[in-house]
């Protein structure tokens, strides 16, 4: 194993700290993940996590703060604790001086004249950016098979997805082909991608991270996200890009509990952990259910008082999610039009009138998913349908929020399994969508209910070997919680395994090579 | 083009009851957009006053104004409205390319202000109430530019320019309840309804007002009901009705045209009518129906606007006085008689002489040349007198001019002609023309004792005592000095001459 072998593998924090003492440099660090991507992203059996690889601009960053710290003085000792320590971006993230997909065709080659808020926070770090990640089309999926780019592979299979719709980001922290990604979670996003491939990811509070510049799939679900190796390293992350921002009007005003003080608290006793009874059992693979029977055996001994509660509107929650997410996108993705940026179709033959070159653009564009949510949610907004469907489904996000509500009152914290099933094969589930949907019915709830999330490596499933997740939720604001306890939960599970996860992952470089010499 | 059938207003008004509503927009001056800090400027290049937002770029959230949202508190409040204590924006969608986002931001069932009145004089003094419906906020859609055709339409056009420096600037949209009962009066009611909106968003500061610029616009909705019955006919609504006079006239003539088609035995199109100020008459537009379905629902990216009471009751202490307490204020402060000010306000000429005023012309001449000239011109030109584009500063320097006695009242009036057509300001084209009243006596002379051996018999006259024949030796001597000679100046020399004391 060569040092740089050595360098991917450390978290961020370890990272952080290197950089920090001088014993390695940023452009070392930066580098070798470059390297990493290039070995094991590429080629017809590679990861594909990266949609865009941003070298250049990432080294000079990395350069900018090796030349800080070597000057040493005022401006290295106020760089920030990550500063210098690369990340990869999901491609529905705009970013200057790198392309935006979103992983459609429809902005092939579009350039975003403006940063996202959060993509300027990392900027402000010092963050070199490594590239745009891979993720199904405008977010719509649970495996990055929906991506006008091809899937994502998961690094512990390379025939199986790596979640969706942020495959991309999970895969490349993974894959070791980045330490920190940051993701969107609209329905679980962030959290079954983080299950299936033995990461951590979060979903934060709504309203607690800024979502101005994060492509909308739907407004009133979407936030952007950690996706790490581990819990601590989330929290950092999370610390650098949360906050209040004037550009977006649901941000909240007032900044979070001390998140990274949160992840180092180092002990759960007397929490109260809420088993949600609705979100395991009939219906979750048998493995999933013992590694996440595992992790409440662990809490309890840790002296965590672990009780069952019960969210009986839960059951309503995947209809009610499929009917507000695609009303929103519906609306939201009106704007891919072909009139002001992005591709331009026009009509083989017939007169070009502007119905006629939108027509044509958005169907050339758009793959199937998409426009199956844009007309389910166009219908459902229709007049004489918007009670039925927009307005029910709302009335079943306010009886999600009242179960968590209840719940809480309580627990301190709930806990589920974050996916039904271990990661599935690569075009298992294409041709059923509602089996797809199925995939995200543990996580879809808080994102109805706006409350935090957060999918941490449960171990492996006994009958095939593959990552298990654990979701923590806590209520709105209270993303602390999640992070004391998975945190926690994170050392026990480490001290059981005698390492991380992810050391138990096959040897990615040797399996992409044995498996194109087949 | 327009084919329609209409029938005689007067005969339309025999067999017809007509129902009023209107919808009219008006455009906040605020600082910037509705939605977003880009600059909310007219007439600039186009494309420049635009932002990220405004283009509707991917990943671009929207935040509210809150100057847009004081403006339209105000406008609620002047117009008797109730505040709603909280309310939210809405999507509106459709796919058209002057709208960005193929959605427009708009309020929908939650209006900021809702349930209000306006009452509104007419010209013989009576009193008509025009109860509100709403006033909600909204964001203007861009420019299309049509090219290529005859018309400016989209039909026949070959492309289409665009232009987003209107998009997203802040718009309210003042819609009227149902207004029954004015009768033959409905498009005078209509005019001075529009008129009296205008005026309120002007005196508040809210909007620059101005029509002509599309500052404040009205979509007039006409039906007509037999007389006696209750329910109401089908309507039209005209759109963009851009100035005073227009609305009256597009009233009018959608009355004549309903008459017709219901005389006819057809049954009224709901659909909206265009204007055309040229012909005087509305076109068949767009059949509007219900079938349209713009799929409205809450504008997830924006949360509830929550106007406190406090803030609300702040805004209401700092209105200025409403119309009518103006109106009386300002007659008194002008000394105009009853008639005298109601000419004014018909006339619609009440702000710019108060403008005038301010300029530092008296109230009296003020009046005589706005009324005296200013209206006429319009009335020929067959625009609205401020439309003419008089600047106070004209009126009270020709005053001044005439006043000193380098101009008299004819000279003024030609060269106000001057002003009006691009040539200068007055002092300019007095030079340019070289206009002076004759003021050395000595070619005066010459000419009076020319008028006077031209008509002996007059002269004559005037000697035996019949001064008031002067007028025919006066007017020879104007025509003698083309107009030039000061006439007062010209009559003491012809009395003087012919020994005449009076």
């Amino acid at each position: 194993m060569t040092d740089n072998n050595e360098l991917i593998r450390l978290s961020a924090a370890r990272l952080a700290e290197k950089l920090a003492a001088g014993e390695v440099t940023s452009v070392e660090v930066t580098q070798a993940y470059l390297d990493r991507i290039a070995a094991v992203d590429g080629g017809e059996r590679g990861v594909n996590a990266f949609l865009h690889v941003n070298a250049e601009e990432a080294l000079a960053v990395a350069a900018e703060v090796d030349a800080i710290r070597a000057a040493g003085g005022a401006e290295a000792e106020s760089l920030h604790v990550l500063a210098g320590v690369p990340i990869a971006v999901k491609d529905l993230i705009v970013t200057v001086g790198q392309p935006t997909t979103a992983g459609s065709k429809i902005l092939e080659g579009w350039h975003s004249p403006y940063d996202a808020t959060v993509v300027e926070r990392l900027r402000a770090a010092k963050m070199p950016i490594l590239g745009k990640t891979n993720l199904d089309e405008f977010a719509m999926g649970s495996s990055t098979e929906h991506s006008a780019y091809g899937p994502t592979r998961n690094p512990w299979d390379l025939d199986r997805i790596p979640g969706g719709s942020g495959g991309g980001s999970a895969a490349a922290v993974a894959a070791f082909e980045a330490p920190l990604a940051l993701g969107t979670d609209t329905g679980g996003s962030i959290r079954q991608p983080g299950a299936v491939t033995g990461t951590v990811g979060v979903k934060p509070t709504y309203g607690s991270v800024s979502r101005y510049g994060a492509i909308a799939m739907a407004s009133s679900l979407d936030q952007i996200g950690p996706v790490s190796r581990t819990v601590l390293d989330s929290a950092l992350l999370h610390d650098v890009i949360g906050g209040h921002d004037p550009r977006d009007s649901t941000s909240l005003p007032d900044p979070l509990a001390d998140l990274v003080a949160a992840a180092k608290t180092g002990n759960v006793e007397g929490m109260r952990i809420g088993i949600i009874k609705e979100l395991h059992g009939e219906g979750y693979q048998a493995g999933v259910e013992n590694r996440f029977n595992d992790a409440l055996e662990l809490l309890k001994e840790a002296g965590a008082e672990i009780v069952e509660v019960s969210c009986p509107n839960f059951q309503y929650a995947l209809g009610a999610y499929y009917l507000i997410m695609p009303s929103e996108a519906s609306s939201n993705l009106a704007k891919f039009d072909g009139v002001r940026y992005g591709l331009r179709v026009l009509p083989e033959d017939g007169p070009m009138t502007i119905e006629r070159v939108m027509g044509a653009t958005r169907a050339a564009g758009f793959g199937d998913e998409v426009k199956r949510r844009i007309i389910l949610g166009t219908y459902a907004l229709s007049a004489g349908y918007y009670d039925a469907y927009y307005g029910s489904a709302q009335k079943v996000r306010t009886l999600v929020q009242r179960d968590f509500d209840a719940a809480f009152t309580v627990a301190d914290v709930l806990i589920s399994p974050t996916a039904p099933t271990t990661a599935f094969r690569l075009g298992e589930k294409l041709d059923d969508p509602l089996a797809m949907y199925l995939n995200d019915v543990a996580t879809i709830p808080a994102n109805l209910a706006g409350v935090p999330g957060l999918s941490l490596p449960g171990g492996l499933a006994d009958e095939d070997g593959l990552p298990v997740g654990i979701q923590l939720l806590a209520p709105a604001r209270e993303d602390a919680r999640l992070y004391r306890v998975g945190a926690v939960l994170e050392s026990l599970l480490e001290a059981k395994w005698g390492g991380p996860l992810l050391a138990q992952a096959p040897e990615l470089g040797e399996l992409v090579e044995a498996k194109e010499a087949k | 083009m327009n084919t329609d059938a209409i029938l005689s207003f007067e005969e339309a008004m025999e067999k017809y009851d007509p129902v009023l509503g209107f919808e009219v927009h008006v455009e906040l001056n605020t600082k910037t957009k509705m939605f977003s800090s880009a600059p909310n400027v007219f007439g600039d290049e186009p494309n420049t006053n635009v932002n990220e937002v405004d283009l509707g770029m991917p990943g671009v959230l929207p935040v509210v104004n809150k100057a847009a949202i004081e403006s339209s508190i105000k406008i609620g409040l002047a117009l008797n409205c109730k505040i709603a204590e909280s309310c939210r924006f809405a999507r509106k969608n459709y796919f058209y390319p002057d709208t960005p986002k193929n959605f427009q931001t708009s309020q929908y069932d939650e209006p900021i202000a809702y349930d209000g009145y306006l009452d509104i004089e007419l010209s013989d003094g009576t009193v008509f109430r025009v109860e509100i419906e709403r006033a909600h906020m909204e964001e203007d859609a861009g420019k299309l530019t049509h090219m290529g055709g005859a018309t400016g339409r989209i039909q026949g056009a070959d492309f289409s320019l665009v232009d987003y420096n209107r998009a997203g600037v802040p718009l309210v949209e003042i819609v009227t309840k149902p207004i029954e009962g004015a009768g033959s009066r409905a498009p005078e009611l209509a005019k001075a309804y529009v008129a009296a909106v205008r005026e309120i968003v002007k005196n508040l500061g809210v909007s620059d007002a101005k029509m002509e610029r599309g500052n404040v616009r009205c979509d007039a909705n006409v039906s007509l009901r037999p007389h006696g019955r209750e329910r109401f006919g089908i309507r039209s609504e005209t759109k963009n009705v851009n100035s005073l006079r227009a609305v009256e006239h597009a009233v009018r003539y959608e009355i004549q045209r309903h008459a017709a088609v219901l005389d006819a035995g057809e049954p009224v199109v709901q659909e909206t009518r265009h204007w055309h100020e040229d012909t005087r008459t509305t076109t068949s537009g767009r059949a509007k129906s219900d079938a349209d379905d713009y799929r409205y629902f809450p504008e997830p990216d924006l949360v509830p606007v929550v106007p406190s009471r406090e803030w609300v009751e702040e805004l209401r202490a700092t209105l200025p006085e409403p119309p009518a307490a103006r109106r009386k204020r300002l007659q008194a402060d002008w000394g105009y008689s009853d008639l005298e000010f109601r000419d004014v306000v018909n006339a619609g000429v009440m702000d710019e002489i108060e403008e005038t005023i301010a300029a530092g012309a008296s109230a009296s001449v003020a009046r005589k040349w706005w009324m005296g000239e200013i209206v006429g011109r319009a009335k020929n030109a067959d625009v609205d007198p401020g439309q003419l584009g008089v600047q106070p500063a004209t009126i009270v320097e020709l005053a001044r001019m005439v006043e000193e006695g380098k101009i008299n009242n004819k000279m003024a009036s030609e060269v106000l002609d001057g002003v009006l057509a691009g040539e200068g300001t007055p002092s300019e084209i007095v030079e340019k023309r070289g206009l002076a009243v004759v003021s050395d006596d000595g070619p005066l002379l010459e000419a009076i004792d020319a008028a006077l051996a031209a008509q002996p018999d007059v002269a004559d006259k005037i000697r035996g005592g019949k001064v008031q024949a002067i007028g025919a030796i006066v007017g020879g001597v104007m025509k003698a000095t083309r107009g030039q000679a000061d006439a007062a100046r010209v009559r003491e020399l012809i009395l003087e001459k012919l020994g005449v004391t009076v």
